[in-house]
């Protein structure tokens, strides 16, 4: 029994195999991921070869090329590259639109805050009632303050004369702010076991995704008005705020009845045992751990409601893209709007890719407790 | 326990006032109450005020002489014509714009996806630096931005040659046109032929698979039905073949079709914006196939073509599908964008005629509804295509 054995099964330890290769040299990683058969040859030559084509004349259009300062369309007109001396000479037109130019500090204040106010609250740490609460009553306050003016000293600016990028700012922010509450509302109504509260917020919320957005943007400057008692005057800023945040609002709510069918039955069921009415529950248990659980979804939705701010241009208000078109308008710098839309461009995809990154780093932060 | 003593002693009638019934339907009566209150409210409202500005309510200026032209139409069309009839021009360009942007949309995401998951590095970066770019940018400013570049290019004597017979002038854009010849109506009717013949080919080799286990060949005898049909036809009839190219006489194109700055700037910031989403779909649904189940199928001795076809692609459809709805129904919902660079669309002949008109709440109404129509009917259409994938169990 033993001999044959002995033939088959090795006496002592074989050699050590050496270490598989932590990383791969140029040339085999080349291989693996660029040449590793005919076809991925061909994919790579062709993408390489239209890389070759269009990239070095793009670098030496929009860097080696380019005019970066001047004091005059002549410098631009000479240069064969990019002229960006569109943007710091039309810089105040395209950020603060119709604002009245003296008092440009103000709002340029009020984003500052705002962008300030909003990377203080993205951070974990300040979390916490006693902070989130005096925060958020004093950042908003402070900026409308400062964009109304009125008090201190501070000429009035009516709303009709907001632009630029406050604006896109205020409009991005009251969608969000009004919009949340109605999506909650909408998506718990939907859920209801009372018929008619569950039928008017599913005719709602499927009525408004069923049309576009620029028809709910009609609607809340054009038709709103006529809903009203005459010589009773709404801001028009403000309607379009709540149109967008209606609109907002009945997607975000489709995205946290998700989250709420997604809760197990045992949570609705040990709140009751606690003795929890239908608010109680629905604040302290069920809400918390559906919107946790639905965080990309909400994100998308927020990232999409700061795209289609861009939407109230159709209507007539001037966001950031609205006055950068005004300020390209002007017939010296009018063949220079590819760079100044070039650069609106970069702030939005700065904006919603920033706004991206965060909800992949919330999404990771909030499953931490859950992940054993 | 007090509390529940006190609740016991009480009349019926303060237990029925207690009870979650009896709260259920005062908040019902109540929400129901406001609501119809509100809309009585602002009906009223509306009315007084049309009144006092003198404007007319009703449907009947649907009838009158719109008295305005539009530049792009599908069917015959003059100012001297209806309002109704004017803004079926208009929907029917919404419908060409949604269904030539859903098709190319389709077709770029889709390749956009697969190449995001290719092995080849190169492929798989460019693509995510795509999606990454279009989708986290405004449509609206994509639209806005293509549609001034457009209008930015040279005039036809300078035009830019793309394709030998494409050219791109600041008039928009210009292609060959097949000229139309009655042939055409009939390869048409062989292409359908062919198609059929080929679905009776592969449910017949379907029955004799589940019959016998040895399946029909099925591919190359339905490419050269759905091929040779149409082929043989035109052949038959002498093979007829005008292109309509275009040529710069003067200053400008004679022949060809052109399409306009306004069309193609809408299409391709549509197409461009949805396909980032689609191949975003795509990818997750060719990852959603788990590594097993390729290995299992190649284990049976499944060809490549094969695993695609029957294991992988089947499952992949299933997550790819319901979202791919929603992208659709966003393009055709965002190809409204068209009011703001004047592509005259359903939204924007509309906005004429509530300018001209000042009625407002039925046009925008009216505009709505289609708008719900057009969606509920894609929304059904995809979810039979759903049903017909699914899982059936």
């Amino acid at each position: 029994m033993a001999t044959p054995a002995a033939a088959i099964v090795k006496a002592g330890p074989m050699a050590e195999l050496p270490p598989p290769l932590q990383r791969l040299s140029i040339a085999a990683w080349m291989r693996e991921n660029l040449f590793s058969g005919w076809r991925s040859t061909l994919v790579t030559l062709l993408l390489g070869g239209i890389l070759l084509i269009v990239v070095p004349p793009a670098i030496q259009w929009a860097l080696i090329d380019a005019v970066w300062y001047a004091a005059d369309s002549s410098a631009c007109r000479a240069a064969a590259g990019a002229c960006w001396a569109v943007i710091p000479e039309k810089h105040r037109v395209m950020f603060f639109g119709l604002y009245p130019y003296e008092e440009h500090w103000r709002p340029a204040l009020a984003l500052l805050l705002y962008i300030a106010g909003l990377a203080i609250s993205g951070w974990s740490r300040t979390w916490r009632m006693s902070i989130l609460l005096p925060l958020w009553t004093a950042l908003p306050a402070a900026v409308l303050t400062l964009m109304l003016g009125g008090v201190f000293g501070m000429p009035y600016v009516d709303t009709s004369q907001w632009g630029g990028l406050p604006l896109t700012m205020v409009i991005f922010t009251g969608t969000i702010v009004l919009g949340m509450p109605v999506a909650m509302l909408l998506a718990l109504g939907r859920r209801a076991r009372m018929p008619v509260i569950r039928v008017l917020s599913v005719f709602m919320i499927e009525f408004v995704r069923g049309v576009p957005l620029v028809t709910i943007l009609f609607t809340a400057a054009v038709i709103f008005p006529l809903f009203l008692p005459p010589g009773f005057d709404t801001d028009k800023m403000v309607r379009i705020v709540v149109g967008m945040a209606i609109f907002f609002g009945c997607y975000q709510a489709e995205v946290i009845r998700g989250g709420l069918q997604a809760i197990p039955k045992g949570q609705y069921e040990a709140a009751d045992s606690l003795g929890l009415g239908y608010w109680g529950k629905t604040r302290k248990i069920v809400l918390p751990q559906a919107l946790r659980i639905v965080i990309p979804g909400l994100m998308n939705h927020i990232i999409s409601a700061f795209k289609n701010s861009t939407l109230v241009i159709i209507v007539g208000l001037f966001d950031f893209l609205n006055a950068t078109g005004a300020a390209v308008s002007d017939p010296e710098w009018i063949n220079y709007y590819t760079e100044a839309y070039l650069f609106v461009a970069l702030v939005y995809f700065l904006g919603a890719y920033a706004l991206s990154r965060y909800s992949h780093h919330l999404e990771r932060r909030l499953s931490l407790g859950r992940q054993y | 326990m007090p509390q529940a003593a006190a609740r016991g002693d009480a009349s019926p009638v303060v237990a029925f006032l207690e009870s979650q019934t009896f709260r259920a339907i005062v908040y019902q009566f109540f929400t129901a109450g406001t609501v119809a209150f509100l809309l009585w409210y602002v009906s009223t409202n509306a009315a007084d005020n049309l009144v006092r500005q003198g404007i007319a309510t009703g449907f009947s200026f649907l009838q009158q002489e719109a008295g305005y032209d539009v530049g792009e139409k599908w069917i015959e069309h003059s100012a001297r014509d209806s309002y109704a009839q004017t803004i079926l021009v208009g929907l029917l360009n919404t419908l060409y714009v949604s269904v030539l942007g859903v098709i190319l949309a389709t077709l770029l995401g889709t390749l956009l996806g697969i190449a995001r998951v290719s092995r080849n590095w190169l492929s798989a970066k460019l693509s995510a630096a795509y999606v990454e770019v279009f989708r986290n940018t405004p449509l609206l400013l994509q639209i806005i931005f293509w549609y001034a570049l457009l209008r930015q290019l040279p005039p036809p004597r300078q035009a830019l040659d793309l394709l030998p017979g494409v050219f791109l002038t600041n008039r928009g854009l210009i292609h060959p046109t097949i000229v139309s010849d009655p042939i055409h109506l009939w390869i048409l009717g062989g292409l359908i032929l062919g198609v059929a013949l080929s679905v009776l080919l592969v449910r017949r080799s379907r029955l004799r698979r589940e019959k016998t286990g040895k399946a029909l060949p099925v591919f190359w005898p339905s490419a050269a039905t759905i091929t040779g049909l149409p082929l043989l036809i035109w052949i038959a009839w002498g093979m007829p073949f005008t292109l309509d190219v275009p040529a710069l006489r003067g200053f400008n194109f004679t022949g060809g079709t052109y399409q306009s700055p306004e069309l193609v700037a809408l299409v391709t910031g549509l197409v461009t914006y949805i396909s980032a989403f689609i191949a975003e779909i795509v990818r997750s649904g060719i990852e959603s196939v788990g590594h097993g189940q390729r290995e299992a199928a190649r284990s049976l001795g499944l060809r490549e073509g094969h695993i695609l076809r029957l294991v992988v692609l089947p499952q992949a459809l299933r997550v790819i599908v319901p979202p791919l709805t929603g992208q659709y129904l966003n393009l055709v919902k965002d190809s409204s964008l068209a009011v703001y660079i004047g592509y005259p669309d359903l939204v924007s002949v509309s906005n004429t005629a509530v300018n001209q008109t000042g009625q407002a709440v039925e046009i925008i109404f009216l505009m709505m509804l289609v708008y719900l129509t057009i969606s509920l009917s894609i929304s059904l259409l995809m979810n039979w295509y759903n049903r017909a994938i699914a899982l059936r169990g």
